[in-house]
């Protein structure tokens, strides 16, 4: 089989994995060596496909020939899928000659379970040597760590990427038992307190000595898959909190579920992906990682769920009005940041500009702020805007159809049908 | 006090503006428009500012005390901001009668405009980090960019970085400038034309693995072209390969007859053999970081 066939078949495979970031890590060139890491916090987007997702890494599986049998995924060994692997030298060459014509930021390696965990994470470490000793690559890696792994081989596996995953993909136990028969959230959660400990103590031995050895310095990701089992918003976001707090994640990622099986415990075939209540999740990520937000106050046992028409701080807003409005030119920093339009930027801006000069509302949009959704909540010399009507009762109207600019015509669509529908 | 009226022409260079500023103190004149490659027509009486570098640094020198200003500056004037020039000297004498405080405050009214320039600049620099595409010539990396604002001097610290150990150049059509790396040493210099060999073998070869990964990364049922365009609007593609044809060189080059360089420059044609060679004298120490 020739490499372009090998290629279409394990990009293909690896292509519903959402994680795609080479954030994390700072790293300047080396003599002798190819690569750096990308300077910007955010990383680096090389390409945007057809679906609008972001291109930064040759993201690619080791094999998709699988013992395993996930009914969710399309490599069960069940499937009739054409199967391909990659030899480690085949993966080394082609990830080097596209990273030399700057289309890719780095390595993103999974793998289905080939004969058994060991031999996989052999396969892939294999590959990542040549990469990194043979080529001297010095960009970015982001590998799986495939669960049931022994911790021996994920350490090696840690000192040659940057940053490591372990894939939770059904949010709930009684999923994984149902869908993912093979995989135990015991296997996930090992591998995952396992990285956590190896980073934390690379890092504390790295400011004793130079020269040791640095473990997955961009930290550990996991992904969740929403839409295939019936979890709720505020049980997603209740397991995100807990993986960000006692895990020490860097990154969730949501991934909606796409149906690519027939199966009768799964979403029938055409059931679209859930890609509102993904960017909805997105956001309230968002306010966990940045804005101080706690999953209790966002969503709470009588409201499991988000409003798909309204983004979740709009929704938090709406039902604290007591909070607001809030006066510009003397609120803090962790108030402005509470009120919807604003963002970390905008705020320090404001509180940056205020010490010189008195902020008018059409200031406040040079700064970044998005008025159109802020002006509900904030004063200006004690005044709201000019001309600015609403009331508690036309509020939550006026603020979704600032939301429906926002959205594609067909997700508005879906919407609009589900409304009618009661 | 009311300073007289006039046009100022220049050479379009950095040190030739600080010129400008310099006279325009020294003159008591107000600059009414900067002109850098045409002649003015006009009313107004024209002043020829002679780029002195010593005039320069006196200028940089005035404003030391205010570092975050200079970056502004230097920064703000490779953007294509309309009327750059005027905005920049309006700057420029706000600083000198009152300090930088009100650079606190990004929406003040002569600041604004050149922090609205700036994020242009930044989100075009960041965008080329990615989107440039190099192909190998017989082992020299080429790129060519048809970026709005002047990037390669902003580009130049990242690349010469990432391919410490590579010999490559990018072309900015737009600007008909080149950014020439070799073993350690980079300079940026004018090219009037650039004619680019034919690739090989090997290099269609990746081009189509490229393609064809790009292609199957995609996920249908999640097809949403606004989202894409939004973030990777069409104008970068020209020079992307995942948009053009494998060979789309030899394509190009059917249609066109092979045209002389203006100006009598000679072409710069890269192979193996001819690679960028970057003369001595005019060789700075690199990675070289932005100007």
């Amino acid at each position: 089989m020739d490499l372009l066939e090998k290629l279409t078949i394990l990009s293909d495979a690896a292509k519903y994995d959402a994680a795609c970031t080479s954030s994390g890590v700072k790293r300047s060139f080396q003599p002798g060596k190819i690569g750096n890491t990308s300077s910007s916090i955010v990383g680096c987007c090389h390409s945007f496909s057809a679906d609008g997702r972001c291109i930064t890494l040759l993201k690619v599986l080791m094999s998709n020939c699988c013992s395993y049998n996930c009914q969710y995924c399309i490599n069960r060994c069940t499937s009739e899928t054409p199967r391909a692997s990659f030899t480690p030298k085949e993966l080394a060459d082609l990830t080097i000659e596209f990273y030399r014509r700057n289309y890719i930021e780095g390595l993103f390696l999974s793998s289905a379970v080939l004969r058994d965990p060991d031999y996989t994470t052999q396969q892939m470490i294999r590959a990542l040597h040549i990469l990194r000793y043979d080529y001297g690559f010095n960009g970015y890696i982001h590998a799986k760590a495939i669960p049931g792994t022994s911790s021996e081989l994920v350490y090696q596996l840690g000192l040659l990427a940057d940053r490591l995953s372990v894939n939770i993909e059904l949010p709930s136990e009684h999923g994984l038992q149902t869908l993912a028969p093979d995989k135990s959230k015991q296997a996930i959660l090992r591998p995952m307190s396992f990285i956590r400990d190896q980073s934390a103590q690379s890092k504390a031995e790295l400011v004793q000595y130079k020269h040791t050895p640095s473990f997955a310095p961009a930290g550990q990701s996991t992904q969740l898959i929403v839409g295939a089992t019936n979890d709720s918003d505020l049980h997603i976001l209740h397991l995100t909190q807990s993986l960000y707090r006692k895990y020490r994640l860097k990154r969730v990622f949501y991934s909606a579920y796409v149906p690519v099986v027939e199966n009768t415990l799964l979403p029938s075939l055409d059931t679209k992906p859930p890609l509102l209540r993904e960017h909805r999740l997105y956001q309230a990520d968002w306010l966990l990682r940045f804005y101080g937000f706690h999953a209790d106050e966002l969503l709470d046992k009588q409201h499991p769920d988000f409003n798909p028409m309204l983004d979740p701080k709009s929704y938090w807003a709406l039902n604290h009005m007591d909070r607001f409005p809030v006066e510009i030119m003397s609120a803090d920093y962790e108030t402005l940041l509470r009120v919807p339009g604003i963002g970390p930027v905008s705020a320090k801006r404001i509180v940056s500009a205020r010490r010189v000069s008195h902020l008018r509302f059409e200031d406040l949009k040079k700064l970044g702020v998005v008025l159109k959704r802020a002006q509900f909540f904030l004063t200006c010399g004690g005044r709201m805007r000019d001309g600015l009507r609403f009331s508690a009762a036309t509020l939550l109207q006026q603020l979704e159809n600032v939301e429906k600019g926002q959205l594609l015509a067909n997700e508005a669509q879906q919407l609009s049908l589900f409304s009618s529908g009661g | 006090m009311s300073w007289e009226s006039v046009i100022y022409q220049y050479d379009g260079t950095f040190d030739g503006f600080l010129c400008c500023i310099f006279d325009s103190y020294l003159y008591k004149e107000f600059p009414t428009a900067f002109y850098s490659d045409e002649d003015p027509v006009s009313f107004y009486s024209v002043r020829s500012v002679i780029t002195q570098r010593d005039h320069a640094k006196r200028v940089l020198h005035g404003l030391h005390r205010y570092p975050s200003a200079v970056d502004i500056l230097h920064r703000a004037f490779l953007t294509c901001m309309p009327d750059k020039e005027d905005h920049l000297y309006a700057f420029v004498r706000k600083v000198f009668d009152g300090g930088a405080d009100f650079m606190r405050n990004q929406a003040d009214e002569i600041y604004a405009p050149l922090v609205k320039a700036i994020r242009h600049l930044n989100g075009e620099l960041e965008k080329l980090r990615g989107f440039i595409r190099f192909s190998d010539y017989n082992g020299t990396l080429g790129a060519e960019i048809e970026p709005k604002n002047r990037v390669l001097p902003l580009l130049r610290h990242h690349f010469c970085n990432r391919y410490a150990n590579e010999t490559f150049f990018i072309y900015d059509r737009s600007h008909k400038e080149i950014l020439l790396y070799s073993r350690g040493h980079s300079r940026i210099i004018p090219v009037d034309s650039l004619q680019i060999s034919l690739p090989g073998e090997e290099e269609l070869h990746y081009r189509a693995l490229w393609k064809r990964f790009y292609e199957t990364i995609a996920i249908k049922e999640r097809y949403n072209p606004r989202c894409q365009n939004s973030k990777m609007p069409k104008r970068y593609r020209s020079t992307m390969t995942e948009f053009l044809e494998v060979d789309y060189e030899k394509q190009r080059q059917a249609f066109m007859p092979t045209e002389s360089p203006a100006d009598g420059l000679p072409p710069y044609v890269p192979n193996a053999k001819s690679a960028p060679v970057i003369p001595a004298e005019c060789v700075q120490s690199a990675p070289v970081s932005a100007p």
